[in-house]
């Protein structure tokens, strides 16, 4: 008897369609984990950071920042529309938004926040990215793959901390006034235009056994004023700091579990 | 039956190139944006959505808007649709692909672009946005040319199109409400995060698409000699006038949540939109500019002898379009990310080659549009013996 | 046939503009590309793998490297061939030893009209006019 053309070109759409929707479907039931999940980091690690605002002041901020920036080749771009930044200083009122009350101490008025990427633990930049150019590691840390990034800018749509830059342009064209001597770290890549970038808990320098680069710049003058560890450990440096101090997180409420605490 | 796009009069000619020029320009501009980056935009760090994709957001509106003629012809025998369901899909055809045009102007890396396909992420709505938006627009090319093939032809289209018929009705159901999930659920931004904004984006389109449906109806009344006939018009009229209606009532229902809740973050967007916040005031004109033209069209349309007036009925269409094109294409993402996530206002507004690259764009989608419609129009004609 | 003399007349211009390329060319054959080494390179006597696998297997390896080390952390590199393990990085690893990007990677890549956009981002070590630094 035989197939007809018909019946065949019709079993072999609707297999094809099967195999298709089957990987789909299987991922599924593990969003955006299935590649995240591979990671052999140290096991059960769970970064986190404590930022002890009374230890800070401007120019111990400003270290930081230069730290973090000098060390990724993070351009000075001059303006506040275009600006990228990784981390970065601003007013309790723009910290924490609804928070605020008008008899407060100067004390908090002046205080320099220092705001970066908060590595949450419940991520809406992760969920949301359609190439999973950034997707959240074991260790707790939201990752960028620049490779990957296609420049949607979704990611900073779903961020309600505002942590994300895009590089609108070429950073390596940023005025060179601003950036004498960039990239000034030749052992790190810059990035190219069109592609969102952040904080990234310097993994690179965890893998070194190293601290991130705004921790050791503010440790060098102050130990207490900022403490990076595992969340995961009890005995942790930034376990013991949490249980000593009350400390508060960006947001809480939007349930994102931030990870970096604030004691103010 | 694409000859039919290659005889026309001198204005059919003129017409196009006309829309050619302005392609031209919108490439030009776009060349140096690729070449440049995305910063010859208004766009900044803190409002990082504009102008683009609120016209991808109007637009799969626009584009949802033909089920408004599909639904009722196919599910409910409604035989004065009948002429015209092809003039519908033919302009969701057109209107996905400016949907689909405006994300890849919009994408820092576009040349990256078909990443989203080989990543399928499908905890992603963006993912899930190109997914419904490449699927309706194949459905509508398939359905509307077999549709067509077979009225040349004088004889029935085939089954599985009617199959695919019933598909792209939930289907553009669905194109806008992935549309308003990917706003919807984000938990930084205020004005969008709320349940209605899916009902809103839904009843805006079937305002503004059959809408536009209208009056590209009374153009080609005008210009050839196919009649929609005033029935199906009048009828759209009617479907535009309801869901215009919604439209209007669920912006008040916001409006009520945020003013009798007084909580900020339901408030600010809206203060931002409609009196200015901070001392940035750019979008105060054109939100009430839109107030004004939706009582003009809420006038027009709900009062029966100027929605029955083909000429009162264009009056009232062309207020609703201008009313939700500034609601979606201007207010909504704008609004979105007033304030920021800091509680600080950054002023935005698109720059001139933001604005070429999207004229481009539309004129574009208008080109489409209008081969799309020659070759409907001519094969009508001569399925109705009307063409010498 | 009819026309026959423009017919003809049009396919010898035709075939005279398709052929251009390769009649203007005849006799001349680019010479094959020559990448240099430097002399740290020329030290090292050796790469991480054999020069064949290299040659013809870089572009692969180093795809595999970056999503290797930016989506799993793993950073580190085993090779078979010299038992050593190396850091995965172009821009620190590799560039050290053939630091003379122009004189070495260049050759080839404008050779076969490749334009790898790893340099985008991926910082190419400067080079002087007398060689590398």
């Amino acid at each position: 008897m035989g197939l007809n053309r018909r019946d065949f070109l019709r079993i072999a759409g609707l297999s094809a369609l099967a195999g298709l929707g089957g990987k789909t479907a299987f991922e599924i039931l593990a969003p955006g984990e299935l590649e995240a999940s591979e990671v052999p980091l140290p096991k059960g690690v769970k970064w986190g950071m404590l930022i002890n605002m009374h230890k800070f002041d401007d120019a111990l901020t400003k270290k930081c920042i230069e730290a973090c920036h000098k060390y990724h080749n993070v351009p000075n771009i001059g303006n506040p529309k275009e600006e990228v930044k990784w981390i970065w200083t601003d007013s309790f009122h723009h910290t924490f938004p609804g928070q605020e009350n008008e008899y407060q101490s100067e004390d908090i008025e002046e205080m320099p926040f220092l705001l970066l990427c908060n590595h949450c633990t419940n991520p809406p930049c992760v969920r949301v990215c359609p190439t999973k150019a950034t997707f959240k590691r074991e260790d707790g840390i939201v990752a960028m793959d620049m490779h990957r990034c296609i420049g949607c800018r979704y990611c900073m749509a779903a961020c309600p901390y505002g942590s994300r830059s895009f590089n609108w342009g070429d950073p390596r064209l940023a005025p060179e006034a601003l950036n004498p001597e960039f990239p000034q770290n030749p052992d790190y890549p810059t990035r190219s235009k069109g592609v969102v970038e952040k904080c990234n808990f310097c993994a690179e320098r965890l893998a070194k056994g190293e601290q991130p680069a705004c921790v050791e710049a503010a440790r060098e003058e102050n130990e207490e004023a900022m403490i990076f560890g595992d969340l995961g450990d009890p005995d942790s440096e930034i376990r013991k700091a949490l249980r000593e101090h009350y400390t508060i997180r960006r947001k809480p409420e939007l349930g994102t579990g931030p990870n970096v605490f604030y004691v103010i | 039956m694409l000859e039919k796009a290659i005889k026309g009069e001198k204005k059919y000619w003129g017409w196009l190139a006309f829309l050619l020029v302005l392609i031209g320009i919108g490439l030009a501009a776009y060349l140096y944006q690729f070449f440049v980056g995305l910063k010859i935009t208004g766009l900044s760090r803190d409002v990082s959505w504009g102008f683009y994709i609120a016209q991808l957001t109007y637009l799969v509106g626009v584009a949802a808007g033909g089920v408004m003629v599909v639904l009722p012809y196919y599910l409910h025998d409604y035989k004065a649709f009948g002429k015209i369901t092809i003039l519908g899909e033919f302009l969701a055809i057109a209107a996905v692909i400016m949907c689909m045009l405006f994300v890849f102007v919009d994408v820092g890396q576009p040349v990256r672009i078909m990443n989203v396909a080989l990543h399928p992420t499908p905890n992603s709505i963006l993912f899930w946005d190109f997914t419904v938006l490449s699927v309706y627009l194949l459905l509508n090319v398939v359905v509307g040319w077999n549709v067509l093939s077979a009225e040349l032809k004088d004889i029935h289209y085939q089954k599985w199109v009617k199959f695919l018929i019933y598909v792209s009705i939930p289907w553009a159901f669905s194109i806008h409400t992935v549309t308003a999930f990917l706003y919807q659920g984000l938990p930084g931004r205020h004005y969008f995060l709320t349940a209605i904004m899916a009902a809103r984006f839904l009843s805006s389109a079937f305002a503004a698409g059959p809408a536009i449906l209208i009056l590209l109806c009374l153009i080609v009344r005008k210009v050839s000699r196919f009649d929609p006939g005033k029935e199906a018009i009048r009828t759209l009229g009617g479907i535009v006038t309801y869901a215009f209606i919604i439209n209007v009532f669920f912006f008040l229902l916001e409006l009520f949540t945020a003013f009798y809740s007084q909580i900020p973050g339901h408030m600010h967007p809206i203060v931002f939109l409609f009196s200015g916040l901070h001392g940035v005031d750019t979008l105060v004109p054109w939100m009430w500019t839109a107030a004004g033209f939706t009582v003009v069209a809420l006038i027009l349309l709900v009062v029966p002898s100027t929605r029955r007036n083909l000429d009162t009925l264009a009056v009232g269409c062309g207020a609703v379009i201008i009313a939700t094109w500034i609601d979606k294409g201007l207010g909504l993402i704008i609004g979105g990310f007033t304030p920021t996530p800091f509680e600080t206002v950054t002023p935005y507004w698109p720059t001139l080659p933001e604005m070429a690259v999207s004229v481009g764009v539309y004129a574009l989608g208008f080109f489409i549009l209008t081969v799309l419609y020659k070759i409907a129009v001519g094969i009508k004609e001569e399925a109705a013996g009307l063409s010498t | 046939m009819y026309d026959g003399g423009k017919i003809i007349i049009g396919i010898v211009i035709g075939l005279a503009i398709l052929l251009f390329p390769f009649y203007t060319n005849i006799g001349k054959a680019a010479k094959a590309p020559e990448p240099e080494l430097t002399a740290k390179a020329k030290e090292a006597g050796k790469c991480i793998e054999p020069k064949e696998f290299m040659t013809s297997g870089h572009m692969k390896m180093l795809d595999e490297w970056r999503d290797e080390v930016v989506r799993q952390a793993d950073r580190y590199y085993k090779s078979d061939w010299t038992g050593e393990v190396y850091y995965k990085s172009l821009q620190v690893t590799c560039m050290e030893c053939h630091s003379n990007k122009s004189k070495f990677c260049d050759k080839c890549h404008n050779y076969a009209d490749v334009d790898p956009f790893c340099w985008d981002c991926h910082i190419a070590p400067e080079e002087s006019d007398n060689g590398p630094q």
